[in-house]
């Protein structure tokens, strides 16, 4: 536990530095956090064994909200965008969940890959509405009520996510601990007798998918703010699948493991995409292949010290229905 | 309000050509101990299955204190105040025997807030004296997948009784149990089920156990009842004695 403290404040300690040692860095790291955010909600439903291929959908969602609202007069206020465009991401995840926590296993992951890639080809159709491919660009709003230049804005958005970003660790290790969260794991493990325990491991799911749409949906918000232009490419399955890839490569063992996997992933992609520009998504297979087969629980294991914990030696046989 | 706590009746299923429940019915007193013996095949499991909802009865109906169950789900039976523990140990094996019975306290007592710590459940301290009462202190903080076969049944049984079910059915309490363990563990067991006044129905194949722990016995055959009466009468039914037992008369 106390490994799993230092790694948490080290990171943290490098993340508060580093953007100002290195001003350059402030957009990557903050994009950086945000997809940690949506694969921290990726994170929440490989706790019950469910992958989701279309978190992409929620991400994009927030993001097309804010920039919805940032163009109208009423909604320009980063302290007003944010929470509104993850409560409607939220509510989005509230509507799919009553559908999608029916389903278990591949039907889950594809369900939500299926939804996101509807909503991807209404952003890219309704051209009038949504800009098309083209997408919408976001006005920079204010902060706080005070107008920033860029910099200025780009620099104190860095340090809110971050302080989004932790409070969103914090509280979905708490709830890991929780019973509601070890029902989750439940799931994954035995939902027999989750069932005879009078547990509805729908109801439990449900719950997790909507904290896991509402991390997306900040994630989503923020990095609209951030890039300022918002298109379909949000929502695509490409998006959605690095969302699972960075949650794999930092590994899902911690709350930290998302944020480590997106810092790499980042990283990764920044340096490839200088040296291999044309070969540079063959560097990230690479890098997810020596993860699975030398790290197998992720960054986050690697550092912790942590085996995976789905390969128990079984003294008995494997349960079945009764 | 009728004397019976749970009142099958004319339990029917079919899968395919075969009748699992051939107008399965038994009716049960609280506090008994009822024993179910049989070849099998006999449909012993899918009666049990089909009292805690997790088969539906093509006809026929099951009771629960004075309740109508038969159309339920086994969450919802389970919430009625039946438990069960099932032939192979249906339990969350990442989790440590103290965490699987934390959970099911959880479930009992509706503690589902995300600010409390599992681990930390106020009523900690009960679970601990009930994993005493079934001799299995010692494990609390072991993961279940370490744990063998025999462990595993018990701990199966104790969530099943942090759920303080007013009537248990227990698949095979002894299977997986040496043979020189099996009086311990059925001793230990009904202590456990006289101190809290649980009904219990069990499924066995040891008859030394039917003898020393049932109240009542029924002998499935074909999917039904075929007979009932106590220990000692069936026992020494010669028919039981050829057909179930194995040793002619």
């Amino acid at each position: 536990m106390a490994r799993q403290y230092l790694i948490g404040a080290a990171l943290l300690i490098a993340l508060i530095v580093f953007p100002v040692v290195s001003p350059w860095s402030t957009v990557i790291l903050t994009v950086a956090l945000c997809e940690g955010l949506a694969a921290l909600g990726i994170l929440v439903l490989l706790r019950a064994g469910q992958v989701s291929f279309g978190h992409g959908l929620f991400f994009a969602f927030s993001a097309y909200v804010v920039a919805f609202m940032a163009a109208a007069s009423f909604g320009h206020e980063v302290l007003l965008l944010v929470p509104i465009a993850t409560a409607a991401s939220g509510l989005v995840a509230a509507l799919v969940g009553l559908f999608i926590v029916r389903y278990r296993a591949i039907f889950f992951g594809m369900l939500n890959l299926a939804i996101s890639m509807v909503f991807f080809s209404l952003l890219e159709k309704l051209f009038s509405v949504t800009g098309g491919a083209d997408g919408k660009r976001v006005p920079r709003p204010t902060l706080a009520g005070m107008t920033l230049e860029r910099e200025t804005f780009e620099f104190w958005m860095f340090y809110i996510t971050l302080a989004l970003a932790v409070t969103a660790a914090l509280g979905v290790a708490r709830y890991l601990l929780s019973p509601g969260g070890k029902a989750l794991e439940a799931i994954k493990s035995n939902e027999t007798r989750l069932e005879y325990l009078g547990v509805s491991s729908r109801k439990v799911l449900y719950g997790a998918y909507l904290l896991s749409g509402l991390l997306a949906g900040l994630g989503g918000a923020i990095i609209a703010l951030v890039s300022g232009h918002v298109t379909p490419e949000l929502a695509y399955w490409v998006r959605s699948g690095e969302f699972v890839f960075i949650a794999i490569l930092g590994g899902v063992g911690g709350v930290a493991g998302p944020f480590l996997g997106a810092l790499m992933f980042q990283i990764i992609r920044g340096y490839a995409a200088v040296h291999a520009p044309e070969t540079w998504h063959a560097v990230l297979g690479v890098m997810l292949l020596v993860i699975i087969f030398f790290a197998p629980s992720g960054l986050y294991g690697l550092i912790a010290g942590r085996k995976r914990k789905s390969a128990p030696k079984e003294t008995a046989p494997k349960e079945t229905a009764p | 309000m009728s004397e019976f706590i749970l009142e099958a009746r004319d339990l029917e299923l079919r899968f395919g050509g075969v009748l699992a429940a051939n107008g399965a019915s038994l009716s049960v007193r609280a506090n008994e101990r009822i024993a179910i013996i049989g070849p099998n095949g006999a449909g012993k499991t899918t009666f049990i299955n089909l009292c805690t909802g997790y088969l539906k009865p093509q006809s026929g109906s099951v009771v629960f204190a004075g309740q109508d169950v038969t159309a339920l789900s086994p969450r919802a039976i389970t919430r009625r105040g039946i438990g069960r523990s099932f032939q192979i140990p249906q339990l969350f094996t990442d989790n440590t025997v103290m965490e699987n019975l934390l959970l099911a306290l959880s479930a009992r007592e509706g503690t589902w807030s995300p600010f409390l710590r599992l681990d930390r459940h106020p009523k900690r301290e009960e679970m601990i004296a009930l994993l005493d009462s079934v001799g299995l202190r010692d494990t609390a903080e072991r993961p279940v997948r370490e744990l063998p076969e025999g462990m595993r049944k018990l701990i199966d049984i104790a969530v099943a009784l942090a759920l303080d079910p007013k009537l248990i059915f227990m698949d095979e309490p002894t299977s997986g149990v040496s043979s020189h363990e099996k009086f311990q563990v059925m001793d230990t067991l009904a202590r456990a089920l006289d101190a809290r006044a649980t009904t219990a129905i069990f499924v066995e194949h040891d008859m030394d156990v039917v003898a020393r722990y049932a109240s009542r016995v029924a002998v499935w055959s074909g999917g039904r009842i075929a007979l009932e009466g106590t220990p000692d009468e069936i026992l020494n039914h010669p028919e039981v004695r050829e057909t179930v037992i194995g040793v002619g008369v």
